[in-house]
């Protein structure tokens, strides 16, 4: 065992954002490492290598004028924590965890590893409390639970940020008045982005419920590596040990995912799909899955990465592994967002696969699971007859078809589309989807069973419905 | 693994290297070629994969944070096995066979601790025996001497393990509750060797159960899912692969097959996915009945968990830890049913090892072995005849996931080389949230004509009438591109007949909603009949076209709403009801029929 504290002079190699020492003794794999220039700056670092005498050390703010001779290097004797307390509630960090507000560190606070450990799957609790976001295309469509984690894939000069803090401000549980603390990670993004977030919560009267990690685009970027695991480790600390409930955003993953790359390029690793490392699934599955519900423990978290599609390609690997770990999507469409709907949700390709056991009776309504299936459904034939349409016009469709246009105009433009500001009960997003099932005839309407079509369905004069033909 | 404990405690080697879950550990001449040891100061689960000059290659079975240069290595002499015996049915394991549940309580953590040792089955826990061998008689490997009830519908029968040498049976205890470490009784050989016969016995997880004769695959595995029986059939012992993007379904027609297959033993594999979905399976099995035997879902069934943020190496190992057990409980004589929930998380994280060893890799980085693994894993499938005399079946359901739903990237090319049934998930279905998700255009079961024997039993019919619902269904998607470009409408009747047709098929028969009481499970007498119906329907509607029938009153014709709604309001006992639609409908034909000739 080695004693802490011993410190190396000079490092043999530096190369991208990783320092190769040798000549030392006993170093372990994932330790902490402080390393002190020649002008006595100080910069934290992470073992990713280590054999008897060598280690390979990333570092955490940048090899920028690190010399070869001049370097000191100190093992810290154990990984990377960061201070996790209730105090940290309306502060802003560096993606380490150090005050970036100007305030002194957090008072009473513990030290927690990072990396978190892995939740014993037989220790969770299934998630199934709804959430109500007010926004149909979410509650309606992609219902979200409290311990989901349901990333928003989106593209550049999409309205993600703008979504997300919407739902930030305006989630809550049915019959319960609990607000949710917000853990807010920035990776690589711009100083207006995260000053965005900040008045946004602000405005909201929210702020002393929030904790921000920003590491941002002018940061180095290895630090970014370490940001949202910051993030994570006070979520867990909150939602656990003091049985909060924790709503967590990321963003923006695909900025993480090129950290991660540049470093197993440094490394000479082997890459898979467009350069990423083989690991890109497992790395990023050790943080989406730190989200959910513990057994017997009052908290929970509730984790909302966002990331920017490269290209708006859905198949890209970022969004493409992250919808495998996920349990959903909400996919952002640059078309409807042309056209000027807000929120511009996708409907069809988006998905939440909790929402199941999060609607219907005791959750929500009744008719809710079977509106839903009823509207995706109808939606999917709409987005076929409009590609017919586009080919013979639209006048030259039969009266059922003409019914669909008619039905997928008013579902983007009163049930999907919504102010900003607008907060929606369930209720009322569930009138707006029969007002819009209305349209159809009866007899399209095979999701729906008899009962509900009684009760919702003839209610309304019948000029509001479609003629059958 | 418990038998690790009792091992020899001795130090047999120093870590020199520590790379993520590869560590590297001189001075370990003495092991063998996958062996078990343990790693470390916190005594952390490994396995030797590479040997070279003294120096062992190790993949560590739990995160190696922290781990130094310079700590030691614990030999066992062992290679990586599992406990075999009365206990498992009902049980969460994670992919080193390390049950989750005690775990849990040993711990008293919510997390789960490294270097935890736990022994896979609670050896205090008695059973009762009831011996079904005769001492003094001849006893070989496989052969069973007693049995326990291990749970209310499942008797464990307790088997010589195929490693033993035949000989004498010398004492065997009588009927009566006896501990799990209890001695039950010994077994002689000629040569005077004495072996004892145990509650419990240890396999190695890559060395597939031996087995005296493969035999044919006849009976179909009946999952109750209509898209599966009528159409691409998976018999007992046989190995199908379910490929599809994210949000296609995979999990959700896995969870089907698991609750519904008519198997006798389910082992479902969570590999590398997602937490939630396993604790689903947890709150959601022990609440369902067996449809044919009335008990709760939970006592035929075997969970193994490696989620995908527990340990990489882990979850290579889990799908062996896996079919080990369903050999296991397949020696018994029992039909067994293996759901690996993904096949690719497994090849990545092949990938991921391989990486780190430094190979080098042929396509998308995967390395070369990777088809003879999968080629190895899908073998162990099969409907045999065990050691001991009885028959048997193992049959594998794998998950694929391909990257960005190419269902040409190498996992999937390779899998598809290696089982005979492939059900391919379809992006569009499933964002018209048609489930199961399916494609009738891509599937396939090469096992169709042995399944169609057993099939016409029940109608003799049967292969007549899929392959017209078959044969609707392709015309229409050539007859969809038409129509896409000149609208329904303008089609012939005899078209548009077609896709009205394909329409009911898709929603009547095809879907199938698995929150529906009803429909989530369709018996085969239901499914015949169903098909029945439907292809009756479809010829004799297309004879009305050709004789004059105006398409719209076949469309509105009496009957055919009830038709659209039977899958989920006539229930499957319900023949009556079946009946009765099938008059009104063969009715209202007739009446079609009748006013033509007219």
């Amino acid at each position: 065992m080695k004693m802490p504290g011993l410190e190396y002079r000079g490092v043999k190699n530096i190369d991208g954002p990783l320092v190769f020492i040798d000549g030392i003794h006993g170093a372990a794999y994932d330790e902490l490492v402080e390393i002190t220039l020649g002008n006595g700056e100080r910069r934290l670092g992470q073992v990713l290598d280590v054999t008897t005498s060598s280690a390979v050390v990333q570092v955490l703010g940048g090899t920028e004028s690190i010399q070869p001779a001049g370097t000191r290097v100190r093992f810290l004797g154990h990984a990377l924590q960061i201070p996790v307390g209730k105090s940290m509630l309306g502060r802003v960090f560096d993606g380490i965890g150090r005050p970036k507000d100007g305030l002194p560190p957090p008072l009473g606070a513990r030290r927690r590893d990072v990396n978190g450990s892995p939740v014993n799957p037989f220790s969770r609790e299934y998630p199934r409390d709804f959430i109500q976001t007010g926004i149909s295309a979410i509650d309606l469509m992609n219902t979200l639970v409290r311990g989901q984690k349901l990333p928003i894939f989106s593209g550049n000069g999409l309205p993600h940020d703008r979504l997300a803090a919407q739902i930030a401000r305006q989630a809550r549980l049915l019959n319960e008045d609990v607000e949710f603390a917000i853990v807010f990670a920035a990776m690589g993004v711009k100083h207006d982005v995260a000053r965005f977030f900040l008045r946004s919560f602000e405005e909201s009267g929210v702020l002393d419920k929030v904790a921000m990690f920003l590491s941002l685009a002018d940061d180095p970027s290895v630090e970014r590596m370490i940001t949202p695991r910051s993030a994570l480790t006070l979520a867990e600390h909150l939602a656990f040990d003091e049985g909060m409930h924790v709503l967590v955003i990321i963003t923006d993953m695909s900025n993480y995912c090129e950290a991660l790359r540049e470093i197993a390029t440094a490394r000479d690793e082997i890459p898979s799909r467009k350069g990423y490392p083989g690991y890109l699934y497992s790395d990023l599955a050790s943080m989406y899955e730190r989200a959910g519900r513990i057994r017997g423990q009052e908290g929970s978290i509730t984790q909302m990465p966002i990331l920017t599609m490269p290209n708006d390609d859905i198949s890209h690997p970022i969004p493409d592994l992250t919808g495998y770990i996920t349990e959903g999507q909400i996919v952002l469409e640059r078309d409807m967002h042309q056209q000027g709907v807000y929120p511009p949700v996708a409907s069809l390709p988006s998905l939440s696969r909790l929402m199941k056991d999060g609607i219907g009776k005791g959750h929500t309504r009744d008719d809710h699971p079977h509106v839903a299936s009823q509207l995706f459904s109808a939606y999917s034939k709409v987005k076929d007859i409009r590609a017919l349409a586009a080919v013979i016009g639209e006048e030259e469709l039969n009266p059922v078809d003409k019914l669909y246009m008619q039905f997928g105009r008013e579902f983007e433009q009163k049930v999907i589309a919504q102010g900003e500001f607008e907060n929606r009960s369930i209720e009322q997003t569930l009138e707006l989807g029969w007002k819009v099932l209305r349209i159809l005839p009866r007899v399209e309407l095979l999701r729906l069973s008899e009962e509900e079509l009684r009760q919702h369905y003839d209610v309304a004069g019948p000029e509001e419905k479609g003629a059958a033909p | 693994m418990s038998e690790v404990n009792s091992a020899s405690e001795t130090v047999i080697g120093r870590i020199v290297r520590v790379n993520g879950p590869i560590v590297e550990a001189e001075g370990m001449g003495m092991a063998g070629m996958h062996d078990v040891v343990e790693v470390g100061d916190r005594r952390l689960i490994g396995e030797i994969i590479r040997l070279r000059n003294g120096v062992a290659t190790i993949q560590v079975y739990e995160n190696t944070s922290e781990m130094r240069p310079g700590e030691g290595v614990v030999g066992t002499g062992r290679p990586l096995s599992v406990c075999l015996g009365p206990g498992l049915l009902g049980t969460i394991y994670d992919g080193v066979q390390r049950p989750l549940e005690r775990i849990a309580q040993a711990s008293g953590s919510a997390v789960i601790p490294r270097g935890i040792k736990v022994p896979p089955v609670d050896m205090g826990r008695t059973w009762h025996f009831v011996p079904s061998a005769t001492v003094g008689e001849p006893l070989g490997p496989g052969q069973v001497f007693g049995t326990v009830q291990e749970t209310v519908s499942m008797a464990h029968r307790l088997m010589v393990p195929p490693d033993m040498t035949e000989g004498m049976l010398t004492d065997l205890l009588p009927e009566g509750d006896y501990g799990g470490d209890t001695a039950l009784g010994h077994v002689t050989t000629a040569a005077g060797a004495v072996q004892l016969l145990g509650f419990y016995h240890y396999w190695p997880v890559r060395r597939p159960r031996p087995v005296r004769a493969r035999l044919p695959l006849e009976q179909p595995l009946l999952t109750g899912l209509r898209v599966i029986d009528t159409f691409f059939p998976l018999p007992k012992g046989g190995a199908a692969a379910i490929p599809g993007g994210f949000g296609t379904g995979k999990t959700m027609t896995q969870q089907a097959l698991a609750k519904w297959s008519d198997a006798q033993i389910i082992v479902y594999i969570g590999c590398g996915e997602r937490g939630n979905e396993m604790t689903e399976v947890l709150r959601e099995f022990p609440e369902l009945t067996d449809p044919r035997n009335g008990r709760s879902l939970m006592e035929r069934t075997i969970l193994i968990a490696n989620t995908s943020n527990m340990p990489v190496a882990a979850r290579e190992v889990s799908i062996y830890t896996g079919i080990t057990m369903a050999e296991y409980y397949r020696d018994m004589g029992y039909d067994v049913a293996i759901m690996a929930d993904s096949t690719s998380r497994w090849a990545e994280a092949l990938r991921e090892l391989s990486g780190r060893l430094e190979e080098m890799p042929v396509d998308e980085g995967f390395p070369a072995y990777l088809p003879a693994r999968l080629a190895g894993f899908y073998e162990r499938a099969g409907h045999v005849t065990a050691l001991g005399g009885g028959q048997g079946s193992v049959s594998i359901i794998g998950a694929v996931s391909p990257p960005g739903g190419d269902f040409s990237e190498p996992v999937t090319q390779h899998t598809s080389r290696f089982i005979r049934c492939f059900w391919a998930l379809d992006r569009d279905l499933a964002n018209a949230r048609h489930y199961p998700a399916i494609s009738w255009k891509s599937s396939y079961s090469e096992y169709l004509p042995d399944m169609g024997t057993w099939w016409t039993q029940r109608d003799a019919e049967w292969l007549h009438d899929r392959s017209t619902l078959m044969g609707i269904l392709q015309e229409e998607s050539s007859l969809q591109r038409i129509a896409k470009l000149v609208g329904n409408d303008a089609l012939p009747d005899s078209q548009q007949l077609i896709l009205h047709v394909a329409e009911i098929i898709k929603n009547a028969f095809l879907q199938q909603n698995s929150f529906d009481a009803t429909d989530m499970y369709c018996s085969p007498e239901k499914q015949v009949w169903m098909l029945r119906l439907l292809a009756g329907l479809a010829r004799r509607a297309m004879a009305l076209i050709r004789n004059g029938c105006v398409l719209s009153d076949i469309e509105r014709m009496d009957g055919m709403e009830r038709l659209m709604r039977m899958k989920s309001e006539i229930a499957n006992g319900d023949s009556q009801g079946m009946a009765a639609l099938e008059q009104q409908v063969n009715d209202g034909l007739e009446r079609l029929e009748r006013s033509l000739s007219r």
